[in-house]
């Protein structure tokens, strides 16, 4: 064997053994253990098809999926709006940039978990600061997280909130490839500032828009600890996420086969959502 | 008109600015709060006092979960930074018969979403034996996908003609990854470091499912616990143990913002 041959090889197979056991592996058994009841004390037994025929008839999954509906379809606008607008204020020749710019990334790098606990204690009913803001506003508290209205809008802002740092560095990285000679020529052409944002802005950051869609839709599907820290999946079942489901019944319930389930399913929502979005603003980018 | 336009403009970003940051002040300040002024907007509190601190560390082991915290996650990062390289140089420089079967699978587990895994991961671990060990905590997250393909985009880049007069002196593979490759890498190992650091220094998902035993929890899993179970019993208590783990990172993202920036925006979100 040539020595090249040889050493990559050597050098390859931990990587190798760690992809077999830790990736591999456990996508393959994903599959399997959608046939399988297995508590993980007694032997794992053969269940055919209970687990989806279970998984279709489950009030709470579909209350899951249609919680994650809920959250979704106000997480992502609103990141997109803000993620844009704060890009765009970002975008030009300031004082202080790179702190601005600092201020806003600030909740990306501080533990989801920190920022569950911290916002509970924001929401809260009577000693919240945000209610505390409404009430000298001369407004009535909400009971942000009580109630099972307010209370997934409530953890999708915080989301958006967390994120937004990122998402601008994503449309800054965009905003400076728009070239200087089109904005010209379009400001030359006496355009208003709406009609600039719409007419170039906007369609050169189409797939950074993409971008944002696609990965604040992945990163939605995998909300977990905050309805888990700050209202265990309550009120009423309404913020329930998927990834909680899927943990109550492997931690608390001991259904691994039905976890497995969830997760297989959640998986597949995942390619379905994000090749849908794909799709459509494809479509709108072709007209 | 345009100077208002101007002061609009930073009278707009600081208000934004403060949303972000006057949260993170406010928890700071309310830790140092008597439970009696929690509820009040103020910044500067009228009696100062260390008693959340005292309560918090007094009823949680704290400082063994700061500990189990930084051996993990420097552990995880030594391991993805040492074997990723050694992986990213096998795939970008040597050729060899599985190199193309390597690439594909390590691209295709990127695109498998965690929730998949997570179950039969978990289900693995059990079946080690591992529950309650810090294997479960560090061995999962030994290699790093996303890593290994950064590192081995930037060792593309390196030129053939350093290998080659390498080799013809003798050296073996690794002396020229880590003694050649290495120092002209430092941007994308820092980068890689980052957000391999922070990932795991945030991660708790992973934590409450393989660990029970109070004295393995990381910093995430006790202080979720702990404000969880009740333990805490205040809301300046439970904020004042969630400032052990924001402070290391607020001090380091203070020096290190840029490549924060870079590292994190570059991986994708996590934690």
């Amino acid at each position: 064997m040539r020595a090249e041959e040889r050493s990559g090889w050597l050098l390859a197979t931990p990587y190798s053994a760690f992809l077999a056991v830790f990736a591999l592996y456990p996508i393959a058994f994903a599959v399997v253990l959608v046939f399988l009841q297995w508590d993980l004390v007694t032997p794992p037994s053969f269940a055919g098809l209970d687990n989806v025929r279970r998984l279709a008839g489950d009030g709470r999954f579909w209350q899951a999926v249609a919680n994650m509906v809920v959250f979704l379809s106000i997480h992502i606008p609103l990141q997109i709006v803000t993620a844009l607008a704060l890009a765009m204020a970002l975008n030009r020749p300031l004082v202080l940039r790179a702190f601005w710019r600092a201020a806003f990334f600030l909740p990306v790098v501080i533990s989801g978990a920190v920022v569950a606990i911290l916002w509970s204690t924001l929401y809260a009913t009577d000693v919240g600061l945000i209610n505390h803001l409404l009430v000298r506003m001369g407004l009535r508290p909400v009971p942000w997280l009580t109630d099972p209205v307010t209370a997934m809008p409530a953890i999708a802002v915080m989301v958006t909130w967390k994120n937004v740092g990122f998402y601008i560095i994503i449309y800054l990285a965009g905003l400076q490839y728009i070239p200087r000679s089109c904005q010209e020529a379009i400001e030359m052409e006496g355009a208003t500032t709406w009609q600039r944002f719409r007419h170039l802005t906007l369609p050169s950051l189409l797939p950074q828009t993409l971008l944002v869609v696609t990965l604040s839709t992945i990163n939605g599907f995998q909300l977990f600890i905050e309805p888990y820290v700050m209202t265990g999946g309550g009120p009423l079942r309404r913020t329930n996420s998927l990834v909680l489901y899927l943990y109550t019944n492997a931690f608390s319930y001991q259904k691994m086969g039905y976890a497995a389930t969830i997760g297989v399913a959640l998986a597949l929502m995942i390619g379905a959502v994000v090749a849908l979005q794909r799709r459509l603003i494809g479509t709108a980018d072709a007209q | 008109m345009k100077a208002l336009g101007r002061v609009a403009l930073y009278l707009a970003l600081t208000l934004a600015a403060l949303t972000f940051i006057y949260p993170f002040l406010w928890m700071a300040s309310t830790t140092l709060k008597p439970p009696f002024e929690v509820g009040t907007l103020t910044l500067v509190p009228d009696q100062m006092t260390l008693d959340n601190y005292r309560t918090m560390w007094a009823r949680a082991p704290f400082g063994r979960a700061l500990l189990n915290s930084a051996l993990v996650a420097t552990t995880i990062t030594a391991a993805v930074l040492v074997f990723g390289s050694i992986t990213a140089y096998a795939m970008a420089r040597l050729r060899f018969r599985g190199r193309p079967a390597l690439n594909a699978a390590t691209m295709a587990v990127l695109l498998v979403p965690g929730q998949l895994t997570l179950i039969p991961l978990y289900t693995l671990i059990v079946q080690l034996g591992w529950i309650d060990t810090y294997a479960a905590l560090i061995v999962p997250y030994l290699f790093n996908a996303t890593a290994i393909l950064m590192l081995r985009q930037f060792f593309l880049q390196i030129p053939q003609s350093l290998i080659d007069s390498a080799r013809m002196d003798g050296m073996g593979e690794l002396r020229i990854l880590f003694t050649i490759f290495w120092p002209l890498s430092r941007p994308v190992l820092a980068i890689v470091a980052i957000f391999t650091f922070m990932g795991s220094w945030n991660e708790v998902l992973w934590p409450l499912l393989v660990v029970r035993e109070q004295h393995l929890m990381t910093l995430p899993q006790l202080l979720t616990v702990f404000a969880l179970g009740g333990g805490a019993g205040s809301i300046g208590v439970s904020l004042a143990s969630a400032m052990v783990l924001v402070v290391p990172v607020v001090i380091a993202y203070a020096f290190l913002q840029r490549h924060f920036i870079e590292s994190m925006a570059g991986s994708g979100i996590k934690g």
